[in-house]
Order: structure tokens, then C-alpha cells, then sequence
């Protein structure tokens, strides 16, 4: 009962969202190059599908998204363990990490452009280091937070080496931790593909930009649907995936 | 006594440097024989636990010598059950039971085989699938003891194990340990802190007083087994062992 009324409240709030949306443009309030009507879009959306330009934008910018997010959560997690394992490293690192971590994705452009050229690659990059410090320090967080008593049942039983001790111990119980922070990740990824493209890197962000000159808006926000929907594909299927790794918990 | 099992001479165990020294254990000298069932008793904080992390080698002893005189074919001598089961939640009950076993040689097949083997013995066969937190505290300190036990270990060293579980689930487990001891003939160093519990399944109690903790008592125990709880021989060396360890704490 309670979960029709919250469904017909979403769908209602919807509605009332997109009739809003409809009305200012309509009504003149808005000049409608600016902000497109909701009921213009799927006609845009059949022209971008008919040229074309929306699958290959669209796969295009999965391709950075996931090699950036590949490249980042990887990096993330490796020295996330190695970093929350291991005191000496964390120390070594501790000030190269201050200094690193505030700089935001962005200000990697210029020199993304100046290594790899106007390229996937650079786009990949831009992506990676957005993610990795999400990841690093998710990951280093649950590797410190492991109980030292399940440490301690390894050892007792054992497995003494730091690489049992991560193997049989560390990974798994820090898995919900990691877990969070991929999440994070996954949303924050999303932007940096947008930014990154919107330098010129072929994808969504390239071709909204090219739309956005031509103020062609419909095809703007069909672009910006897009991604919204993707991103909830993706977060939804990674959520289904969190709850199978993590169906140990109560 | 015929070749102890586990020899400890002059064990001294101190925490910390200098001003912050903590001596914990002076002194200790404790001899187990082979199959006997030896329950430490003592205060909170006089060191019990630190003794059984010593045997285990989790904690270095600062003097002193344990000798373990383990089976020449035994992999792992000794196998701990600590006071919070410490089940590790990612892996069902089975894959618990079977932690120690990884690394031993044995195929995934025979490390469940012999899993399977230790939950029948602590009559938990049918939950080998759950999730430890699908378990009561009864269930799971009982899948604790198949994963000790299931390292086929000489000696099964026991901290407080059942402090945890009501009064009726720790009379069942202790019951049932006296079970699986007479049928195993392991050697158990079990520690607690409840005489009543100390006396009900003990070959010999033996009493750690301080600090430092030191030997300060034991008592044999030749009862036959199962033993009643209200047994008035039982509840006599209850009695003394109480008067023991208050006369001991006003001591201090
Ligand atoms: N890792 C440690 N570092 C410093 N002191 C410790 C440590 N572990 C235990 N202690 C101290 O050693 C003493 C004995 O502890 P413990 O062996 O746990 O006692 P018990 O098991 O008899 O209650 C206590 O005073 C405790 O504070
Ligand atoms: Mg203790």
C-alpha cells in the first residue's frame, strides 16, 4: 500500500515537473532555443539515432568512461591496499598525497592534451585520476577499519605473510568499504567524461558542445537524458552486483 | 606426570618500555600433560589470554621457555577458540570451518569433506550453508570449535569461550565439550572465569593470581564424567577455589 501511494507520488511529481517544463517554454516565458519543450525531444532524439551520431557518440564515451574507470579504481584499489596495509608506505606517501589530492580532475586537462594529444587517451586519463583518489582513499579507509581480531584468526590459523593476511582477511572484509567508494566513483566518472570531451575527445560531450554552438538545445538535452539514463543503468546494475558480493550481511 | 605436552618455565610476558612497563606473566611455570583438560581461572586482566597468545606465538614472552612436544606429523599443534567465535561473515559456516585447512594440501573436496566431518561432530550439519550471521551465539561459538578442531590440532586452547551465551547454552556447550574431548582425546587449556564452569569440566584447575600473574593454585579434579553439576564433592571444590581467589584478591 505504501509503495503504490510513494509510486503514484513519484509519477505525479514527474508529470507535474514535465508539464512545467512544457508551460515555460510555451508560454513564452522562456524563448524556446533556449530551453526546449520535453515534447520536442524524442523527435530530436529519432534524428540523432537516424544519422547515426547518438550510437557512436554514445559508445565512443562508454569506451573512455569504462578504460577511465578501469585505469582509476584499478590504480585506486592496488595502492589503497598497499597504502592502508602498510604504515611505512602511507608515511613515505603521506605528503606526496596532500599535495596531489586537492588538485581538481580538471586542472589535468592542459597537461592531458600536451601527453596524449586531442585522443581517447586523454580523455581516459582525465577520467582515471577523478576516480582514483575516490577509490585510494575509500580503499586505504576499509583496509585501516579491518577488525584486528579477524587479522589476528588468520594468524592463529596460520596465515601469517602480508599476503595471506590480505588475501584471506583484508580484502574480503574490506569489500563493502571498496564497495562505496566504486560507487562514488561511477557518478564521478560520468562528469569527468563530459569535461573531458568537451575538449574536443569524439563522445556525448563533444557532440553537445557542437549542438549547444549551433544552439540546437533539443539535441543538448537529449544528450544530457542520456547520460542520465546510463548512468542509472549503470549504477543500478552495480548496486544488483554490491548486493550479490556483499550477501553475507545481515 | 609423563612428558608434558606443554612445558612452560620462568614465562615472563611485560607490555611496553620503561615507565609504561606493564609486567603481565612473572615467572610462570605450568607443565600440561597429553589429553588432560586444564581450566585457567583468575581475575580479569592478569594475563590469561596473554598466555594462550604466547602459546599460539601471536605474543613474544620477554623470558622464560615454552616447550609444545606436538605430534612430528602435527601441521598445526595448536588451534585457539576465542571468546567471540570470530567467524569470518564473508564466508558460509562450511568455508569457516574449513579456513585452516587452506594451504594444507588438501583438495577444496577433502578441506569440505573434513568441514562437513567437524560440524556433524559439533551437531551442526544442517547449517553448513549459512551465513555466520544467520547463526545464535550458541551456534556459532559451536562452528568456532569444528573450525579448531577441524586443524586436527594436539592441543585446543579455549578463551572464555562460552562467557557469552546464556547459562543454558553454556551448560549444553559444555557438556557437549566434554563430549567431543572424551571422544577426541585432546589436550584443552580452557580459560574462564566461572568456577562453576571450571569445575564441571576440568582434569585440574589451575589458578593465575596477581599482577604479574603467577600460579598461585591448582587442584586436581578425579571426578568421573558426565559429571552433575550439583555433585557435593563438585561444589566443595568450588567453594575452596572461591575462597582461594578472594583470599588472593585481598591479598593484593
Ligand atoms: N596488546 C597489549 N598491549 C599492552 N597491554 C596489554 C595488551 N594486551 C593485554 N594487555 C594488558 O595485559 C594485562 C593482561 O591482559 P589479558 O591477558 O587480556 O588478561 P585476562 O585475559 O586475564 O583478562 C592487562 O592489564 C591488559 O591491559
Ligand atoms: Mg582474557
Amino acid at each position: 500500500m505504501q509503495l503504490i501511494r510513494s509510486t503514484a507520488l513519484a509519477a505525479a511529481g514527474l508529470l507535474a515537473f514535465l508539464v512545467l517544463w512544457e508551460a515555460v517554454p510555451r508560454l513564452g516565458l522562456v524563448n524556446p532555443a533556449f530551453l526546449p519543450p520535453p515534447s520536442t525531444i524524442p523527435a530530436a532524439f529519432l534524428r540523432e539515432i537516424e544519422l547515426g551520431v547518438w550510437l557512436t557518440a554514445v559508445l565512443s564515451s562508454l569506451s573512455h568512461y569504462v578504460a577511465g574507470l578501469c585505469a582509476g579504481a584499478g590504480a585506486g584499489i592496488a595502492l589503497g591496499l598497499v597504502s592502508g596495509m602498510s604504515r611505512g608506505f602511507e608515511a613515505f606517501t603521506a605528503w606526496v598525497v596532500r599535495l596531489l589530492r586537492p588538485i581538481p580532475g580538471l586542472a589535468w586537462v592542459p597537461f592531458a592534451i600536451i601527453w596524449f594529444g586531442v585522443e581517447p587517451s586523454a580523455a581516459v586519463f582525465i577520467i582515471a585520476v577523478g576516480v582514483f583518489w575516490i577509490v585510494f582513499f575509500a580503499t586505504q579507509g576499509a583496509v585501516r577499519g579491518v577488525d584486528r581480531d579477524l587479522v589476528e584468526v588468520a594468524q592463529a590459523f596460520g596465515f601469517r605473510g602480508p599476503l595471506q593476511r590480505l588475501v584471506k582477511i583484508l580484502l574480503p572484509a574490506a569489500t563493502p568499504g571498496i564497495l562505496v567508494g566504486l560507487r562514488t566513483a561511477l557518478g564521478q566518472a560520468w562528469m569527468a567524461v563530459v569535461a573531458a570531451e568537451i575538449f574536443g575527445v569524439p563522445g556525448v560531450g563533444q557532440r553537445m558542445m557542437q549542438a549547444s554552438s549551433l544552439l540546437s538545445t533539443d539535441i543538448v538535452v537529449v544528450y544530457m537524458l542520456t547520460m542520465a539514463g546510463l548512468y542509472g543503468l549503470f549504477d543500478s546494475a552495480f548496486v544488483a552486483l554490491q548486493g550479490w558480493l556483499l550477501r553475507w550481511r545481515a | 606426570m609423563p612428558e608434558p605436552i606443554i612445558d612452560i618455565r620462568a614465562l615472563s610476558l611485560a607490555y611496553g618500555e620503561g615507565e609504561s612497563r606493564n609486567v603481565v606473566l612473572e615467572s610462570l611455570d605450568l607443565a600440561v600433560a597429553r589429553g588432560e583438560v586444564l581450566v585457567i581461572v583468575g581475575e580479569s586482566g592478569v594475563g590469561k589470554s596473554t598466555l594462550l597468545r604466547v602459546l599460539m606465538g601471536l605474543s613474544r614472552p620477554s623470558g622464560g621457555s615454552v616447550a609444545v612436544h606436538a605430534r612430528p606429523d602435527c601441521r598445526t599443534p595448536m588451534a585457539m577458540v576465542f571468546q567471540d567465535a570470530r567467524l569470518l561473515p564473508w564466508r558460509r559456516v562450511i568455508d569457516n570451518v574449513a579456513f585452516g585447512l587452506e594451504g594444507s594440501g588438501l583438495s577444496r573436496g577433502q578441506r569440505r569433506e573434513r568441514a562437513r566431518a567437524m560440524l556433524a561432530l559439533v551437531g551442526l550439519s544442517d547449517l553448513a550453508g549459512r551465513w555466520p550471521h544467520q547463526l545464535s551465539g550458541g551456534q556459532r561459538q559451536r562452528v568456532a570449535i569444528a573450525r579448531a578442531l577441524a586443524v586436527e590440532p594436539d592441543v585446543l586452547l579455549m578463551d572464555e569461550p562460552f562467557s557469552a551465551l546464556d547459562s543454558f547454552t553454556r551448560e549444553g556447550l559444555q557438556d557437549e565439550l566434554q563430549r567431543i574431548t572424551a571422544e577426541t582425546g585432546k589436550t584443552v587449556l580452557f580459560v574462564t572465569h566461572d568456577i562453576d564452569e571450571a569445575v564441571t569440566i576440568a582434569d585440574r584447575v589451575v589458578v593465575i593470581a596477581g599482577p604479574p600473574g603467577r600460579i598461585a593454585a591448582e587442584v586436581r579434579i578425579d571426578l568421573p564424567r558426565p559429571r552433575l553439576r550439583r555433585d557435593a564433592t563438585l561444589q566443595d571444590i568450588a567453594r575452596q577455589l572461591r575462597a582461594e581467589l578472594s583470599r588472593r584478591s585481598a591479598e593484593l
